[in-house]
């Protein structure tokens, strides 16, 4: 897809720095998932609905199939893969596993996305608050009421006094 | 009630965590569209606007002009290697791209293959295409009328009927409705709806010229009867075909057929010589592949002044759309819609149903549904309320006196089935019990008196999932088994491979606790594959709630057989005779010296350094699993709604669902199973559909009309269990994954003709969308 109307871009992904050369309407879902191979971001309607996309774009979460890879220039991106691993788990996906949020996964890393930007913003949510948090996501497995819980573990977890060494 | 092992061997009835869930919350699943090879290049749909056109001419130059595009197919180029139409999972055949004509709006018309997607799709835009309009028909009412165009000019039969179908006494069941005290008729429609997983379809094929041999990842619930399918329509030798299911992004049925994509790929990747990648858009997968129900139904019950039922008639047209690619066992074209006759004790049944050609998409799918069972508790609990308001009884007292009661299982029904166990009467007292059914009754009446509008609504559903027996049960003539080969390693692990396909039931859990439970190796030591062709037993794949009916079960009776090896090997570590053992999860020891003991670890070891002279060495065993019947789960669901007579919106105040699904593997799972089905159940009640205007345009072909619920429309869902375990399944369990979306719609319709039933309202048919309500709130003249 590098053409001659490539544009160059550096965004800063999970912490680290990528330049590319891409084609003015690439878009940022692509750019994470065949350019930088982290498919951990999912395409599952490419018509915003779904959030399958959901990234954290300096923060706020976004739906990357309905932005340019262009648009990210010079911006930090999170996504999916930059939130935790099997040594370290986010609390987030954490709670998922232990409250059963998640069937087929399909909708996981984007769901775990908007509830990181949420929780960011809200600390304590009630339970309202994550309905609305998370309703920019669909999910055809579950019926939500696991992911809730999930998210209510993380907020517990995360706002839980750290025990000091 | 089996043993309980324990929490860290995690057998059956613990609700252990997911072994899958690692890889999908860090994003590291395996999804088609992740799937990645070296020179695969894309495939895109050219797709018709018509509903029914004839094609006069296609233009491919512009489009093959086009930098890095690489080849344009059509029917045409398809049709010389006779591969322009492909056989449908049902009696019919399907057009793969159209030649002649196409035959309803979104079918395939040319792929495109290009190197990358954006190109691929931009050359799409440049294939030209010319067409003439043909008449289009759109209502299934109108398809055997004498001036009704004939859609297939293909087949023999100048017609649009695709088959008549019935079944039961219909002498005896009119005898019934004329003689009997009391009838009650609903005329139910059951709209066009769509699995919609969260994944579209798509799939990956690579063909290697050097050893001959196609690799195909597809998004399939049933991967060996795709590579079966594979071998007979594009001749190739089938152990030369792989198909690897990879993780998949939810299926509910939409996974099971093979669709004009797949083939488009893989002929493309046969022709170019580079691996091919067609993923759906999401417009793509609701207007072309997979649509499910489009059901118009009748029916009718006889019954006595006290409101004992005497029989059912039922009569009902089904909308196949332009190809019949419903994917259901190859002896019932209307699929298991004879259960029909539900949870009550009817002495006559007659159930009939037609099946017709429109201009709309092909299907017919069992969405979360064993062929139609949807459609048949539907209609029955739809009926029973009707016949309740007509006799002014209390709609659980109406079920309760007709139910078939628990000492006359197994029940042979009136449509000719086996219902293996049952006590539906204990599902409908938890349920009314947990939901306060008496003080929602109070509450209603007197919010009646104050004119505002609540509703309780209740289905009492019966089930019947696991197909199935092979006497009965074969698609394309592949009996209906399926199966599981366990290997335990020296070390005491194992793998066990199935013929099934997990679409997110966590089969990579349940299976191992049926292993766990059977031979007290931890759950957690229990490796479980599906999906790769090359590796795994044959088997007829996860759809229609079988999986544990029927591999879940040879499951079982593999880790059997390893158990009775292990206890050969067992009596030659001890020295003693297999007589003098005895087993519990996890080791034989010698009886009455329970010191004396073996593990399946210490057995396992010794399988590979240590065996009896003239034993065969290793430890494992394959099963497959022919049921001897299918299994019967059901359940009580109740709902509760308010409405808002400004709006006409309807809120779930609350919904209480009963199931019993026999025995459990994982209540967790299980539970998770009934929140998800539900809320399917609620989106199919209340706010999906795909309709067709008259020039058969799709209405509903994209998420911004055919709505998803989100988290802030779904409701908290309230569960419960009765435990009736199979009386022929090794470990007594049903099955449970369809039972809510079986069970739901019919409970949140009552509940809203229940809120309106004292203006008059018997029957609305779904989605209850505000709009609607309103206009019957308006007509009524209580809008507020």
């Amino acid at each position: 897809m590098t053409s001659k109307r490539a544009v160059d871009i550096t965004v800063k992904v999970n912490g680290k720095e990528h330049s590319a050369a891409v084609e003015p309407r690439l878009l940022l879902v692509h750019f994470i998932r065949e350019h930088l191979a982290l498919t951990g971001t999912h395409v599952g309607c490419d018509t915003t609905n779904c959030g399958a996309c959901t990234v954290l774009l300096d923060g706020r979460a976004v739906k990357s199939c309905t932005l340019f890879a262009v648009q990210a220039d010079g911006r930090e991106l999170r996504t999916i893969e930059g939130v935790g691993n099997t040594s370290a788990l986010h609390p987030l996906q954490e709670g998922f596993k232990e409250k059963h949020g998640l069937q087929c996964g399909f909708c996981t890393p984007g769901m775990i996305m908007s509830a990181c930007a949420l929780l960011e913003k809200k600390p304590h949510p009630t339970e309202e608050d994550i309905r609305w948090g998370i309703s920019g996501n669909l999910c055809r497995c579950t019926g939500y009421q696991n992911i809730v819980k999930a998210v209510q573990y993380a907020a517990e977890k995360m706002s839980a006094p750290t025990p000091q060494a | 009630m089996l043993a309980k092992t324990s929490p860290e061997i995690g057998g059956m009835g613990h609700p252990i965590k997911r072994k899958e869930d690692l890889r999908f919350i860090q994003g590291k699943g395996n999804y088609i569209d992740d799937v990645q090879l070296p020179g695969m290049v894309y495939g895109h749909m050219v797709r018709s606007p018509y509903a029914h056109a004839r094609i006069t001419a296609i233009r491919t130059e512009e489009a093959k002009k086009l930098p890095g595009v690489l080849a344009v197919i059509t029917g045409e180029d398809l049709a010389k290697a006779n591969l322009a139409w492909m056989p449908t999972l049902f009696h019919d055949k399907q057009m793969v791209l159209a030649t002649g004509k196409v035959l309803f709006q979104s079918q395939e018309v040319a792929f495109v293959v290009a190197e990358d997607r954006y190109t691929a799709a931009d050359a799409a835009e440049l294939v030209e295409v010319d067409y003439e309009e043909l008449p289009v028909l759109v209502d299934p009412h109108k398809a055997q009328d004498t001036d009704a165009p004939i859609l297939r000019d293909d087949r023999e039969e100048k017609s649009n009927l695709i088959f008549h179908w019935e079944v039961g006494d219909r002498a005896a069941t009119e005898q019934q409705m004329k003689s009997a005290p009391v009838t009650a008729l609903v005329k139910a429609f059951f709209p066009r709806c769509h699995p919609a997983p969260l994944e579209t379809c798509g799939c990956v094929i690579d063909f290697n010229s050097a050893t001959g041999k196609l690799t195909a990842w597809i998004t399939s619930q049933a991967p060996h009867a795709h590579r079966t399918v594979f071998a007979l329509v594009a001749g190739l030798p089938e152990q030369n075909i792989r198909v690897i299911s990879p993780d998949i992004g939810g299926g509910f049925g939409n996974k099971v057929p093979v669709y004009p994509g797949y083939v488009c790929a893989a002929v493309a990747a046969l022709t170019i010589g580079r691996p091919v990648k067609w993923i759906e858009t999401r417009s793509e997968n609701l207007q072309s592949t997979g649509f499910a129900r489009d059901y118009h139904m009748e029916a009718e019950l006889a019954a006595d002044k006290d409101g004992r039922v005497r029989a059912l008639r039922v009569k009902t047209l089904a909308d196949h759309g332009a190809f019949n690619a419903a994917a259901q066992p190859t002896k019932f074209p209307a699929g298991l819609f004879s259960i029909c006759t539900g949870s009550y004790d009817f002495s006559q049944a007659f159930c009939e149903v037609d099946g017709v050609y429109t201009n709309k998409a092909p299907g017919g799918i069992a969405y979360r549904c064993s062929f139609r069972v949807t459609e048949a508790a539907y209609l029955i609990e739809r009926a029973m309320d009707v016949l309740a308001q007509e006799l002014k009884l209390d709609p659980a007292e109406l079920r309760r006196r007709n139910f078939i009661p628990p000492e006359k299982f197994p029940y042979p029904s009136p449509l000719g089935w086996s219902y293996d166990s049952g006590n539906y009467q204990g599902a409908l007292d938890l349920a009314l019990e947990k939901i306060g059914y008496n003080e929602l009754r109070k509450e209603q009446a007197e919010k009646r008196k104050r004119g505002e509008l609540m509703g309780i609504g209740i289905s009492s559903f019966t089930e019947i999932v696991g197909a199935g027996p092979s006497h009965t049960f074969d698609i394309l003539g592949l009996k209906m088994f399926d199966s599981a080969e366990l290997r335990v390693h020296p070390t005491g692990k194992a793998i066990m491979r199935m013929g099934t396909k997990s679409q997110g039931q966590g089969h990579e859990t349940t299976y191992a606790q049926i292993v766990a439970q059977e031979l007290g190796i931890p759950a957690a030591d229990v490796a479980i594959e599906e999906g790769d062709t090359d590796t795994a037993p044959y088997g007829l794949g996860t759809y229609a709630s079988r999986s544990t009916p029927t591999s879940g079960a040879a499951a079982a009776l593999a880790a059997r057989k390893v158990r009775e090896k292990a206890r050969k090997i067992a009596a030659h570590l001890l020295e003693v005779s297999e007589e003098d053992l005895e087993w519990e999860p996890g080791k034989f020891s010698v009886k009455g010296a329970p010191g004396k003991s073996k593990t399946i670890q210490e057995i396992a070891f010794a399988a590979y350094t240590n065996f009896p002279q003239g034993l065969e060495p290793g430890l494992e065993a394959v099963h497959y699993y022919d049921p001897p019947n299918l299994t019967f789960p059901f359940g009580t669901y109740v709902a509760v709604v308010d409405i808002d007579k400004g709006t006409g919106e309807v809120k779930v105040r609350r919904f209480v669902a009963v199931d019993d699904c026999g025995n459990i593997i994982n209540p967790m799972i299980v539970e998770g199973q009934v929140h998800g089905g539900l809320t399917e159940g609620l989106a199919i009640a209340f706010m999906q559909e795909i309709s067709y205007d008259e020039s058969g345009n799709i209405q509903g072909g994209t998420f911004m009309d055919y709505l998803v619920p989100t988290a802030v429309e779904t409701p908290s869902w309230e569960t419960g269990n009765t435990c009736t375990p199979s009386p022929h399944h090794p470990f007594g369990a049903k099955g449970v994954g369809e039972s809510p979306n079986v069970g739901s719609p019919a409970a949140f319709v009552n509940a809203v003709v229940d809120a309106l039933s004292h203006l008059g309202v018997k029957h609305i048919d779904m989605p209850l969308a505000p709009w609607k309500i309103w206009q019957i709130l308006k007509e009524k003249g209580v809008t507020q």
